[in-house]
């Protein structure tokens, strides 16, 4: 039985591995079409890099994520603190509000977006639809996660802390910054970085609320799919594998040193 | 919270922390959803703008043949994708619970899933066209090249690739707190390996069961970028039907009716899974969501 079980992880693993490991393989191959390997090359990472509109999307996709999550992570990192430290009128719809983002699909979530921006525009004359709401709907994503994870950490700590801070003198804000936030620490910190790689990653949500030069990596890489496989997608594809794993170490090395 | 504190400074305090967030949510979530409501009973008006007059038209054309046979693929790859979820992550979530480094294999599980999405679905179709690696080893095999992209096949290996982790998560959860000492109860009761099985362990991981099942169809069933790589355009799903109606055909009212659809679709789903869980008395304890995890 464990055998059979180590047989069926290790199908599933590989299963989980190999588009990776064919694109990685295809990036460094001289072969423009299928999978023979014809020989080793730097090219497509050459063309890669002498593209400047690579760039300039690359640098679109990180500022997108870093003022997002940046907004987002305080946003929802205050939020969790209320919902978990106060009783206040409208807590229970917030948190049905909070769940529609998280449970309705991206397709939706983008749409809706499109049709906010496009009455506000025609109501207050902004705004057009540009990297700026690109922001705006990565914001509104990530609030969602980043709330939840933080409120399922505050929620493990013991409230008995914060008593003996404000027993000790401390006021409001000081019990939050110097025995709240530390005790959350991990749980702000879990939650941003969820928040930056629901970013890097979004496509869709991007996708409606994107106007004109405010084209990030996963467009570009949705555009030049459309137009065929491109052995300079497959440099860019091990690139983005290669940062993804190393958020993800990242976050490893940081979730374990809490325990 | 704190006794001293007088109601104005208690009011200040919620204002400071829930204020920002919760208007965010109010103005970008709330306000947005109540859009689409309104705009699907209006009008696609001449230059693909939203006039009146109100109606039901738009859901009325939902009835459509063509539109009912997306809705049923839809159903199609949300129901297929969640089996074969379950068929391949359910055992995986066991060998990684009981594993002496399952730290590694949970990261290791993560690593592509965290890898773009795009990229995960692009991967499929370089694998699986005509001069593919899939096609090349069926060819070696003497089985000759096949007509594997564009396909239903496509989009569904696809959509189980794309959202195994997180059926594999919430089902992780469950089996870690499992306890193995009803499993000894039901082996000490002479109870072969199957009914011990089915008795002991199953029900204890029903609500991870349903939270992956959950977690893998709505996003498998609204997912438009996958049908739209991978079908390229013979497979159409509900999230197909939207993306066209707000880019090309620039009929936003039906665009919204199709969204509200499947919203609602997507609610009544998980208002079946809370009542489901409750009703097998499960409702309580942990919440088996993949934020436990984090």
């Amino acid at each position: 039985m464990r055998r059979l079980l180590a047989l069926h992880a290790l199908l599933v693993y590989f299963f989980l591995y190999l588009p990776i490991l064919v694109i990685v393989a295809l990036s460094f191959n001289q072969g423009r079409r299928g999978v023979r390997f014809t020989g080793f090359t730097l090219d497509w990472y050459r063309a890669l890099f002498q593209d400047p509109r690579v760039l300039e999307y690359f640098l679109n996709t990180l500022v997108v994520a870093f003022l997002s999550t940046l907004v987002a992570t305080a946003l929802g990192t205050l939020l969790a603190v209320g919902l978990v430290r106060y009783r206040f009128p409208g807590k229970g719809f917030l948190r049905y509000l909070l769940y529609i983002p998280v449970v309705v699909p991206d397709v939706v979530m983008g749409v809706s977006l499109l049709l906010l921006f496009a009455l506000a525009r025609e109501v207050l004359g902004f705004p057009r639809l540009s990297l700026f709401t690109v922001i705006l709907g990565h914001i509104t994503f990530q609030v969602a996660f980043v709330t939840l994870v933080v409120r399922s950490r505050l929620l493990l700590l013991d409230p008995a802390l914060e008593e003996a801070a404000r027993d000790l003198g401390a006021r409001g804000w000081q019990t939050f910054w110097h025995v709240t936030l530390p005790l959350a620490w991990p749980g702000v910190a879990a939650g941003a970085l969820l928040a930056l790689t629901l970013s890097l990653d979004d496509f869709v949500v991007t996708f409606f609320t994107a106007g004109p030069g405010a084209t990030t990596l996963p467009l570009y890489i949705y555009s030049s799919v459309k137009l065929g496989v491109s052995p300079k997608v497959h440099a860019l594809s091990t690139l983005i594998i290669a940062l993804s794993a190393f958020f993800l170490a990242l976050g490893y090395a940081l979730s374990r040193r809490r325990v | 919270m704190n006794e001293a504190a007088t109601p104005w400074r208690r009011a200040f305090r919620v204002l400071v922390t829930v204020g920002p967030g919760g208007l965010w949510l109010l103005l970008f979530v709330l306000l947005p959803t109540l859009l689409v409501l309104v705009a699907s009973f209006l009008t696609r008006g001449p230059y693909g703008e939203l006039t009146g007059p109100l109606g039901l038209h738009n859901y009325a054309r939902l009835l459509h043949p063509v539109y009912l046979e997306a809705f049923a693929q839809s159903l199609l790859v949300g129901v297929l994708a969640t089996l074969l979820s379950a068929l391949l992550g359910y055992p995986l979530a066991f060998y990684i619970a009981r594993h002496p480094r399952r730290d590694l294999l949970l990261f290791l599980l993560l690593l592509p899933f965290l890898t773009n999405f795009l990229i995960r679905v692009y991967a499929w179709l370089v694998l699986l066209q005509r001069e593919g690696l899939v096609n090349a080893l069926l060819g070696a095999l003497g089985l000759g090249p096949l007509a594997l992209y564009p396909s239903f096949f496509a989009v569904l290996l696809a959509t189980v690739y794309t959202f195994l982790p997180f059926f594999v998560l919430p089902v992780y959860a469950s089996v870690e707190r499992l306890d193995w000492q009803l499993l000894e109860a039901a082996y000490d009761l002479g109870a072969r390996p199957l009914r011990a099985f089915l008795h002991a362990v199953l029900p204890q991981t029903y609500p991870g069961l349903f939270a992956g099942s959950v977690l893998v169809f709505i996003p498998a069933m609204g997912t438009f970028v996958v049908a739209d790589l991978l079908g390229a355009g013979r497979v159409v799903l509900i999230g197909n039907l939207i993306q066209q109606q707000f880019g090309i055909t620039r009929d936003w009212a039906f665009g919204a009716a199709l969204s509200v659809f499947l919203m609602g679709f997507v609610l009544l789903s998980l208002y079946l899974y809370a009542r489901l869980q409750g009703e097998r008395g499960l409702g309580h304890g942990r919440s088996p969501y993949p934020e436990d995890l984090l």
